[in-house]
């Protein structure tokens, strides 16, 4: 083939490495990562609070990325928000999540009584909008 | 020595922002979000054109291919995440988890394609999430009135129809507010 064999890889075509290659192909969260199998356990929830703790003693070989959670999450920070300030797939996300939390790098607090906020928080919620 | 979390973190209430493709999602949660909305966009391919509807949404060149998502802090106890649904058919996938421990859904409607927004209607409806129909205004232009979109989404009395400018920051406050009375209403 010509040189051009590779025209279609340009800007528009966005990252050509694959979303997994930075968990070296693990797609697979052991705490019930969204990719960890339909219905397997319940994946760490999109606005679960993930903080980082203050113990820097691990033996655990860091990639750039595991690291830059750890920054992230020096105050208590959603996956979500995770996702998208390192522009990583919520499901590689959670798979490096995994591995800080078995490490004991991080702790992970799951939303409460998911979507059923008491009559004080929805009024909370109202006024909060009113006044922004 | 070990922090927990579980002292400081705020508690997270989520609202779906969902509706057809093009509809204004992305424009809605950027109009109340305090932090620039995080999302993955993808540029629209010939590929794309075959498999995306853009009838009527002539000026949209690119569509969200993820979720996008926005964040307003109540107070410091509560913040409020919005997040936009996949406006795409094959991403339908995605909206379980979405809708997962989510307070309620705001389904944003263009009256050009009303139809677009019953697959959004027939799910929250399945899954008893409390829902209202935000009608964007798209250039202040109201095409029809709010009981003449009930009747053509066949919607029953309690789901609020409401109008609004998905770009202005007010108008989609009030439709944040509106749906969190609703849901109000619906569990009282």
């Amino acid at each position: 083939m010509t040189r051009d064999e590779h025209d279609w890889l340009d800007a528009e075509a966005g990252p050509v490495v694959r979303p997994y290659a930075v968990t070296r192909g693990r797609t697979n969260a052991r705490t019930g990562g969204w990719a960890g199998g339909w219905g397997k356990a319940t994946p760490i929830d999109l606005v679960a609070f993930v903080q980082a703790v203050d113990d820097t003693s691990t033996g655990m070989f860091l990639l750039p990325e595991h690291q830059a959670i750890l920054d992230r999450a020096k105050t208590p920070v959603t996956v979500a928000e995770l996702a998208g300030h390192l522009d990583l797939a919520v499901g590689v996300v959670r798979v490096l999540l995994d591995d800080l939390l078995q490490q004991r790098l991080i702790s992970i607090n799951e939303p409460d009584g998911a979507g059923r906020p008491d009559e004080r928080v929805l009024k909370a919620v109202i006024n909060g909008l009113r006044s922004l | 020595m070990a922090s927990d979390p579980s002292e400081h973190s705020p508690m997270a209430v989520k609202i779906l922002i969902a509706g057809g493709f093009g509809v204004g999602k992305t424009t809605l949660v950027g109009a109340v979000s305090e932090i620039s909305p995080l999302q993955t966009e993808e540029i629209l391919t010939n590929v794309g054109v075959e498999i995306d509807d853009i009838t009527g949404v002539e000026r949209k060149t690119t569509t969200t291919v993820a979720m996008d998502f926005g964040r307003i802090s109540i107070n410091g106890e509560i913040v409020l995440y919005l997040f936009g649904t996949p406006g795409q058919d094959r991403f339908w996938f995605l909206w379980d988890e979405l809708a997962l421990g989510a307070l309620g859904a705001v389904v944003l409607a263009d009256t050009r394609r009303l139809t677009d927004c019953f697959p959004s209607l027939d799910y929250f409806e399945r899954r008893r999430t409390p829902f209202l129909v935000a009608v964007n205004c798209f250039d202040g232009v109201q095409r029809h009135s709010v009981d003449a979109v009930r009747r053509a989404l066949d919607l029953d009395d309690r789901s609020p129809v409401v109008l609004c400018d998905a770009r202005d920051r007010r108008s989609v406050k009030d439709v944040l507010i509106a749906l969190v009375e609703h849901v109000m209403v619906v569990r009282a």
